[in-house]
């Protein structure tokens, strides 16, 4: 029997990109295979244990089915971790949270409409506990493993605090604002190295917000550089659209522009 | 001995992407049920792009799919375009070409080596074949590297591609990149040598049943993107006819919705290309076909993983090709183009890793105010079933255990992509 912390991977409603992501952060530190025995991984093994320490679980929750098998999963694992936007934050699945869901069933699969189990989707953390996250869609295949190693070294895993615009202005690029273009990285959680704003698109926010954004500066910097704040804060639905809703349930934040 | 009867269920089937189940029911030696259910959620797409700027579609259903990002978003774009009147650069199309080969390479070389070879080399996943066959994972490791690094230096990263946009693109490649990628490439073509060795060894199950194959088609290239809608029961339509070939209808045990054409399925994807393609293809690529034994019109499934170890070679020689115009014509930072009216109706098609894809958008003032999405699994679930009704008599004096092998490996072949479809298998034997 071996020692290694024995990890499972585990996926709901999600595109299957983080676990991708996975596949090619083993290739670029094959080390960690070495470290780990992973007990569970249905798209690369056929072998399936039922018996782990870590669970990775990918993608959001979006039907009363996806419960239980979601708890079942913390009942095991001494620690579970939130793989990617979908988990971590319900991602782009949520952005059907704004239209009204017996209407979607019915856009999509017309007067079967009803064969299909659905409701609104949802963060993990919003059914079980959960102990860390890796955020992105996808998830940074660098940030993977370093997570993976703080955890083997029962060590909480560390998300920068600070917004993207900071990565941003190390990278030397030219800000989107100057171009005319809107940008979320002023809110947005800082970690993936501004790679949208590196590649010329603006960010879209898939990392989550900073600790409480300042949403009333973003609007001033956009209003100063004449651009949109209703485009800008609409930006925020594509993968936020669950912190989106909360914030204005809770009476604060910004009413969004109804998509 | 016979099996009168026999149920199989396999609950989930591993290494494909998304769930599936496969439900067999025999009674007294007759096949009762014989299903593929889909069991994936649905996943809404269509529905989660009305009221979106254009501008985000092919940022939003990139996300169908992690494996076929690429094509997803090419598809989108073609989508959106053809609805606001843009027409892409000579530069445009050849950067997306290339980019795609990055893409096919990627997929395929994970599903032959990751997915597919575990099946015949006997063993559960690529892990253990890591311990018994190193070589051959480190070979497998390699090539899906670069095919990666060349999707990262054209958009960003593979999964989920950022610099892709209507009419063009927001990042280029350097030439020094393009430069080295090339000369990466062609250090690679050992590796794709000892792919298509391998898999002239190998013994892919003996099974055949023809069918209607449905691939794009356009005259001087082996076409991935754009074309027109060629069916190997002749004929072809203009991509915006393809409601006439897809025939969408929804099946019950499916969240994913069915297609059917001429006959009562057909198959898309590497196999479908090869049969109608297989002019085109690069020289080599041919000769890999040759040496592993495919000819067109090839009808056993399984060799569909054979099909797409010759896509490697043709991938991989065309993106040589294409970086050596790309060089010799130099890379310009082309602004992308702008659109020529807001509103309007538009469809695009690329040949994707497994099979066609359709995007069809209706844009109106700037938003996307309908929207239709069809994938290459879930047209080929009707035909994967039709397989497995044939193949399943067939075998009922063999062990359930080696049934169910057979059927796994038969729906791995088309390697299905569920969270497509929305998403993939589980085999149950009932
Ligand atoms: S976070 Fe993004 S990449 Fe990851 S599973 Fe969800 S959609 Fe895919
Ligand atoms: S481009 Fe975006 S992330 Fe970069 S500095 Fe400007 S606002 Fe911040
Ligand atoms: S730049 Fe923004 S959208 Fe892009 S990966 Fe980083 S957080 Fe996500």
């Amino acid at each position: 029997m071996s020692a290694k912390p024995k990890i499972a991977f585990y996926e709901f409603t999600s595109c299957e990109g983080c676990q991708l992501t996975v596949v090619d952060s083993l290739q670029l530190y094959p080390e960690l295979l070495e470290a780990v025995d992973i007990v569970r991984f249905r798209e690369a093994m056929s072998e399936m244990g039922d018996d782990y320490a870590i669970a990775f679980i990918e993608g959001s929750c979006s039907r009363p089915s996806d419960e239980a098998p979601i708890k079942a999963i913390r009942e095991k694992a001494a620690l579970v971790v939130a793989l990617g936007a979908c988990a971590h934050l319900g991602g782009i699945n949520t952005i059907r949270n704004r239209h009204d869901l017996g209407e979607v069933r019915r856009f999509v699969y017309g007067d079967k409409a009803e064969w299909y189990d659905t409701y609104p989707a949802r963060p993990i953390s919003a059914v079980i506990k959960v102990d860390a996250a890796i955020p992105g869609c996808p998830i940074d295949r660098h940030e993977f493993v370093r997570t993976v190693k703080r955890l083997l070294q029962g060590r909480a895993p560390e998300l920068p605090d600070h917004p993207l615009c900071v990565e941003c202005k190390l990278k030397e690029n030219v800000c989107l604002y100057l171009r005319g273009t809107t940008c979320l990285g002023p809110i947005v959680r800082a970690g993936c190295d501004a790679i949208c704003p590196t590649y010329g698109d603006s960010c879209e926010g898939c990392r989550g917000l900073v600790p409480n954004p300042n949403i009333e500066h973003l609007k001033e910097v956009l209003t100063e550089h004449g651009l949109s704040v209703d485009q800008t804060l609409a930006k925020m639905t594509q993968f936020l659209t669950y912190q989106v809703m909360e914030m204005e349930a809770a009476g604060h934040g910004d009413p969004q522009p109804a998509h | 001995m016979a099996t009168p009867n026999l149920r199989i269920d396999v609950h989930h089937v591993t290494r494909v992407e998304g769930h599936g189940n496969i439900v067999v029911d025999v009674q007294n030696g007759q096949l009762k049920q014989c299903d593929l259910e889909i069991v994936e959620t649905p996943r809404f797409f269509e529905a989660m792009l009305r009221g979106r700027p254009y501008g985000e579609s092919s940022h939003i259903t990139s996300r169908i799919c992690g494996i076929c990002a690429v094509g997803h978003a090419t598809a989108s774009l073609r989508a959106t375009e053809n609805a606001l009147g843009v027409v892409p650069s000579e530069q445009t199309v050849l950067l997306r070409k290339l980019n795609f080969h990055g893409e096919m390479l990627d997929s395929h070389i994970l599903h032959a080596y990751m997915l597919v070879a575990p099946d015949l080399l006997g063993v559960g996943s690529v892990i253990p074949l890591a311990k018994s066959a190193p070589e051959v994972v480190l070979r497998a490791l390699r090539m899906k590297k670069l095919a990666g690094d060349l999707c990262a230096a054209l958009c960003g990263r593979h999964t989920h591609p950022i610099a892709m946009t209507v009419g063009g693109f927001t990042h280029f490649p350097s030439r020094e990149q393009l430069g080295e990628l090339r000369e990466r490439l062609i250090a690679m073509r050992p590796d794709v040598e000892a792919t298509v060795e391998l898999f002239t060894q190998l013994k892919l199950p003996a099974f055949e049943r023809d069918t209607e194959y449905v691939a794009l088609r356009a005259k001087g290239e082996y076409c991935y993107i754009d074309g027109e809608i060629a069916s190997s029961d002749g004929g072809a339509l203009p991509l915006t006819d393809y409601r006439k070939v897809t025939n969408e209808h929804l099946v019950r045990h499916s969240s994913a919705k069915r297609t059917h054409h001429m006959r009562e399925s057909y198959m898309v994807g590497a196999l479908a290309r090869f049969n109608i393609n297989f002019d085109e293809l690069h020289p080599k690529a041919k000769s890999a076909a040759a040496a592993i034994g495919l000819k067109p019109k090839v009808t056993n499934p399984y060799l569909n993983t054979a099909a797409q170890v010759v896509e490697i070679v043709h991938c991989s020689e065309d993106a040589i090709r294409l970086c050596d115009v790309l060089i010799k014509r130099g890379l310009t930072w082309e602004e992308p183009v702008k659109p020529a009216r807001l509103s309007g109706e538009g469809v695009g098609a690329c040949d994707v890793p497994r099979g066609t894809l359709f995007h069809n958008y209706v844009i109106a003032d700037g938003l996307v105010t309908g929207a239709n999405c069809i994938i290459p699994t879930g047209q080929n679930l009707s035909n994967i079933e039709g397989d497995m009704r044939a193949l399943v008599p067939t075998m009922l004096d063999r062990k359930p255990p080696e049934i169910t092998l057979a059927l796994e490996m038969l729906v791995r072949a088309y390697d299905p992509c569920i969270s497509c479809s929305t998403h993939m298998l589980n085999v149950r034997f009932e």
